[in-house]
């Protein structure tokens, strides 16, 4: 029972990862259709940040809380200015943009590693975030884990509040679901756009920030989260916030349970196979929106 | 449209022709026929210089080890220039990127000996690509200084192996351990040749020195979710871990390790891929006083280590902390410069020839060659790992250990 | 050609020129051309070496024939053909190490002795010693798992960014999964320290030429087979589902049946691309089949010319070599030079190097026309 209880937690903060990282596609891909390789670069934008911020910010805690909304402008900076660049030359074309953002990474990876030096590098977590909470029973909740889990919901529930009440969210939903049609109405689309993918890139540096707590700080680290990103949105279905969400607990369980009785290994192809197998059945993922094709 | 395609077709029928002929003439030696036909190394030892070739990956994934492994080796380059070189002749360093791939590893070793014509070659980290260069440098003769700790069984006569094998860093973290009274252990490590190697070693071990192992599990390379297997140890009951995780994925681990509440005082972890650059990217929040096997700290006492590190951080930066596979490249060039002298030639066989019983005092102490297995005797050291990051000695095995990659001298690794 | 006198009505014609009598013979001559370049002049001025980097590089342009089949013609942009190149390679390898066990008179791979579980050969590597059987596999494995799969997929509809994500997440899968079984495919290290190649020794030079020709003539019989695919009427209607998914299947056909075959020919032609790759290079791994070798699987031809034979090919064999030879000069600036290469070919000019000409041209009719308008 314990067992089962320690797993359900591990799974839903495995889950909670899962949901952060790929929280900014479910806007950047998802709703706008965009395939950008160097979201996991962001990420790793803000996990620099945390490291920069505490060069001067010396109490972690304080550094962790101002790094979040610094993280969120660095990294949603970085994606207006990537949008504003290149991939806005390129909505006709999804799959080149899969490409060229593709080499936009390589070339922050590499960027990175200039300036930072191609080691990993640490961060000081705060003490708080370093221990856990036991339930008794040999139940324990990890609280970086529960600082993550909030943090994702947290920005599930904003994210959620802009899309659905606000004049801006009111916007972004017009231009997903038709383009033509929400221009000729008066909507600048391409400032739709480029602030979608400025709060979109923005959660991937939320995302980073939250990472430091759990792993890596390194050039690469954004590599070992892009593909995973990816699936929970294309399960999730495009467009819709609900399906990630629920698609990334999923994942994340499936995950720990299947990790927890044979290896991580086969865990990690059984979950791929589960996913292809999945898209068999609901070829356009759990929910989907009515929309124009994406490709 | 139709003579487009019979002008095309008959141009086919020459082209396979051509082909066909060209690759009928061209049968060469047969298989199990005698291969020493192959050219050998064909080093160029004319000039005033002679060229050596630093093998490592200077970009993707593993340049994060394997820059500071090229530091070292080109210290030793020119410290050994700087005091007349060998032989009389100046050293030249010829950098290849291995790219973290192994099929480019083979590449650019051929490169280095084919093209560059090198009398020796340092260098190689992972298993994976030494075992991608090694018939390379078997096919021509040409002579490899690996400098990492290994997974062992291996014995090429063109490989010189300057890293511990497995007798002289796992073996005495188990006889350390067992000391210790911590006889069960949980292994974990990451899914590739060297630790699952490890583990069979260490099983074979805790069998014959009535030491437990509870559980065993391995991660893909670079993963970073450990929560999983955290819960597995956790609920393991075991005394310690025995990690052999490589890379990011120690990171992950031990922050998960941390905030599971496992202390080093609770079920200590025993580390054989962390070094004094892995400590400074975890930090010390989540390491301190966790365990690690290695043949050389940054710490060890001695002139000679001194001096090594005031060169290094001369060289590279104050901060720059040195480490076990540093300095094993670091010696790799003077163990060879030693060889040739004694050889009086860069010739391959004379060199090998002499390599036995030569005696260096290197860093980690006194390390010595052994000509039989071409690897070194080597002191086998268990640290800790202190507040400042630095790994400090708790133990050490008193004296070097002789080399035995296959473990043949151990009753209870026969059946491995 | 077009002539320096320009009109609106000429750029039209550019795209599509007549065919004249001189165009007719073009495409032979250039394919002649570089047969003769390739077979004859090649192995005489390279030396050993060189020659075997370029048996390596013509590896991944047999890859890029057909994802120039896939991609450039079909619009399947196939992010996982490190499966098919490691199919193949695997094939092939496990058939080379069993060949050269048995000629040392060993009955185990040299990695299963010193890693393996069991003192038996695991019953899926037994076939393997059948040299046709594995030559037929090296092909046929990668044929038949890309038929699944693009059944399956295509059947569904799935498409575009989906299916690239798909295949990388496949890549990933593989990748994993040979690593995890150590005992029986070598783990991260591959299978290495192959010897022999159908009983001639890789290590004498001679036999490392008669590996550089294989491969030049199976890549000029795999060209000039593209070639004819692409002109012939299901080469019309591959890029009619490119452009337009729905029209085609309005006029009565079925696109997921013609995807799928450009998808497993382009399969096919990956898997032989591995199966050549391993005596040339000595050596196949998961490194060569995760998600980033499968992209650049792609890249080389994105960069001459996804839709151009002749620009993918030279794309995949140009990109292959500055990575070889400019990575060890530059690491860091490689690695720059490499991503703006990517945004540059792929995103400001599509059709790759390969339509280069066909751009300037345009441009300088452009501006010559918006010179008039001033």
């Amino acid at each position: 029972m314990t067992v089962i209880l320690n797993q359900s937690f591990t799974g839903i903060s495995i889950g909670a990862v899962l949901l952060l990282i790929a929280l900014g596609l479910t806007l950047t891909f998802g709703q706008m259709g965009v395939i950008n390789m160097a979201h996991g670069e962001f990420i790793m934008a803000g996990a620099y940040t945390t490291y920069v911020l505490q060069k001067s910010i010396s109490s972690a805690g304080v550094s962790l809380l101002v790094a979040l909304p610094v993280a969120f402008l660095v990294a949603g900076a970085m994606g207006a200015l990537l949008e504003w660049l290149l991939i806005r030359r390129l909505y006709t074309r999804p799959l080149d943009t899969l490409l060229v953002t593709w080499g936009v990474s390589l070339m922050l990876q590499q960027l990175a590693r200039d300036v930072f030096g191609a080691p990993n590098v640490q961060t000081h977590a705060p003490d708080l975030l370093t221990g856990n909470i036991s339930l008794g029973g040999g139940i324990t909740l990890a609280n970086n884990r529960l600082f993550i889990l909030g943090l994702a919901l947290l920005c599930v529930l904003g994210l959620t509040l802009i899309l659905r009440l606000t004049p801006l969210g009111r916007r972004v939903r017009a231009v997903v679901q038709n383009r033509d049609l929400a221009e000729v109405s008066g909507i600048a689309t391409e400032r739709v756009d480029r602030t979608t993918f400025f709060i979109g890139s923005g959660l991937a540096g939320v995302a980073g920030v939250a990472l430091t707590l759990v792993g890596p700080i390194g050039p690469t680290m954004g590599t070992n989260y892009i593909v995973d990103a990816f699936l929970v949105v294309v399960v999730g279905g495009i467009g819709q916030l609900k399906g990630s969400v629920i698609t990334a607990f999923v994942l994340g369980v499936l995950q720990s349970v299947l990790e927890y009785s044979t290896t991580v290994s086969v865990a990690k192809v059984a979950v791929l196979v589960a996913i292809v197998a999945f898209l068999q059945w609901r070829p356009q993922g759990l929910y989907t929106l009515r929309t124009r094709s994406l490709a | 449209m139709s003579g487009l395609s019979i002008s095309r077709r008959g141009l086919l029928a020459g082209v396979s022709a051509i082909g066909a002929s060209a690759a009928l003439s061209a049968c060469g030696a047969k298989t199990g026929s005698d291969t020493s036909s192959g050219s050998g190394a064909t080093a160029d030892t004319s000039g005033s210089t002679v060229k050596v070739g630093l093998l490592n990956s200077l970009s993707g994934t593993m340049a994060i080890s394997e820059v500071t492994v090229h530091n070292a080796l080109l210290l030793a380059v020119k410290e050994i220039n700087a005091a007349g070189g060998v032989l009389g002749k100046k050293l030249k360093p010829i950098s290849q990127d291995g790219a973290s791939d192994w099929p480019t590893f083979a590449e650019k070793a051929e490169a280095l000996i084919k093209n560059d014509e090198v009398v020796a070659t340092f260098g190689c980290w992972t298993s994976a690509s030494r075992k991608a260069v090694k018939p390379v440098f078997e096919r021509y003769k040409s002579l490899l200084f690996y400098p990492v700790q290994y997974e062992g069984l291996e014995q090429s006569p063109y490989i010189f192996y300057i890293g511990a094998t497995t007798n002289q860093q796992i073996v005495p973290a188990l006889d350390y351990l067992k000391k210790q009274g911590l006889t069960k252990l949980y292994l974990v490590g990451s899914d590739y040749v060297f630790p699952r190697t490890a583990n069979k070693i260490i099983k074979a071990y805790a069998k014959a020195n009535g030491m437990e192992v509870l559980g065993e599990d391995y991660a893909p390379l670079g993963s970073t979710e450990f929560s999983t297997i955290t819960n597995k140890v956790k609920d393991s009951g075991a005394d310690a871990v025995f990690n052999t995780l490589n890379g990011d994925s120690n990171v992950a681990f031990f922050k998960e390790y941390k905030s599971a509440g496992l202390t080093a005082k609770k079920m200590p972890v025993l580390s054989v891929s962390i070094a004094e650059e892995e400590v400074k990217s975890i930090g010390t929040q989540y390491l301190q006083d966790q365990l690690t096997a290695w043949n050389y700290y940054q710490t060890t006492p001695g002139a000679a280590n001194e001096t090594f590190v005031k060169a290094y951080q001369a060289a590279y930066g104050a901060g720059k902390p040195t480490s076990d596979p540093m300095e094993a490249a670091y010696i790799s060039v003077y163990l060879w410069k030693a060889m040739v002298e004694k050889a009086g030639s860069f010739d391959v066989a004379k060199v090998r020839a002499a390599a036995d019983g030569i005696v260096l005092d290197a860093p980690e102490g006194k390390v010595t060659v052994d000509g039989a297995t071409q690897h070194v005797y080597k002191t086998a050291r268990i640290g800790k790992v202190g507040s400042d990051g630095l790994i400090t000695e708790v133990w050490n095995s008193g004296k070097p250990v002789k080399p035995d990659p296959y473990l043949k001298g151990y009753s209870w690794a026969s059946g491995l | 050609m077009t002539t320096s006198t320009t009109s609106p009505a000429k750029k039209v014609s550019v795209a599509q020129p007549p065919v004249s009598p001189l165009e007719r013979f073009r495409v032979p001559a250039a394919f002649l051309a570089g047969a003769v370049l390739l077979l004859g002049i090649a192995p005489l001025v390279l030396s050993d070496f060189r020659l075997n980097l370029l048996a390596k590089y013509l590896c991944y342009a047999i890859v890029a024939v057909g994802v120039s089949l896939a991609w450039g013609r079909g619009g399947l942009l196939v992010l996982g053909q490190g499966v098919f190149f490691g199919l193949g390679g695997y094939a092939m390898a496990m058939h080379l190490k069993l060949a050269d066990a048995a000629d040392t008179g060993q009955a185990l791979p040299d990695f299963m002795q010193l890693y393996g579980t069991s003192d038996a050969l695991p019953w899926w590597w037994k076939p393997f010693a059948n040299p046709a059987f594995a030559l037929a596999m090296t092909v046929v494995l990668p044929m038949a798992v890309a038929a699944l799969l693009g059944f399956l997929v295509f059947r569904r509809r799935v498409k575009g960014a989906y299916f690239a994500i798909l295949s990388q997440a496949l890549a990933a899968a593989l990748s994993i999964w040979l690593i995890g079984q150590q005992a029986t495919t070598g783990g991260t290290n591959g299978l290495t320290d192959i010897q022999g190649f159908f009983g001639y020794s890789l290590n004498d030079p001679v036999n490392q030429r008669m590996v550089y020709l294989i491969i030049v003539v199976v890549l000029l019989l795999l060209m000039a087979a593209a070639r004819q695919l692409f002109v012939s009427r299901y080469g019309e209607l591959l890029v009619a589902v490119r452009d337009c998914e729905e029209r085609v299947r309005f006029l009565g056909y079925n696109p997921a049946n013609v995807k799928l075959i450009a998808y497993v020919v382009a399969a096919g032609m990956a898997g032989l691309a591995g199966a050549l790759f391993v005596p040339a290079v000595g050596i196949i791994s998961p490194a060569l089949i995760g998600i980033v070798p499968s992209i650049g699987f792609v890249i080389g031809a994105a960069v001459g010319g996804r839709a151009s034979l002749v620009g993918a090919v030279l794309g995949a064999i140009a990109v292959a070599w500055a990575q070889s030879t400019l990575s060890d000069a530059f690491p860091a600036a490689w690695t720059y030079a490499q991503g703006l290469l990517f945004i540059v070919a792929v995103g400001f000019l599509p059709g790759g190097l390969a339509s280069l000409p066909t751009v300037v041209r345009n441009r300088r009719t452009t501006t010559a026309r918006s010179g008039e308008a001033a």
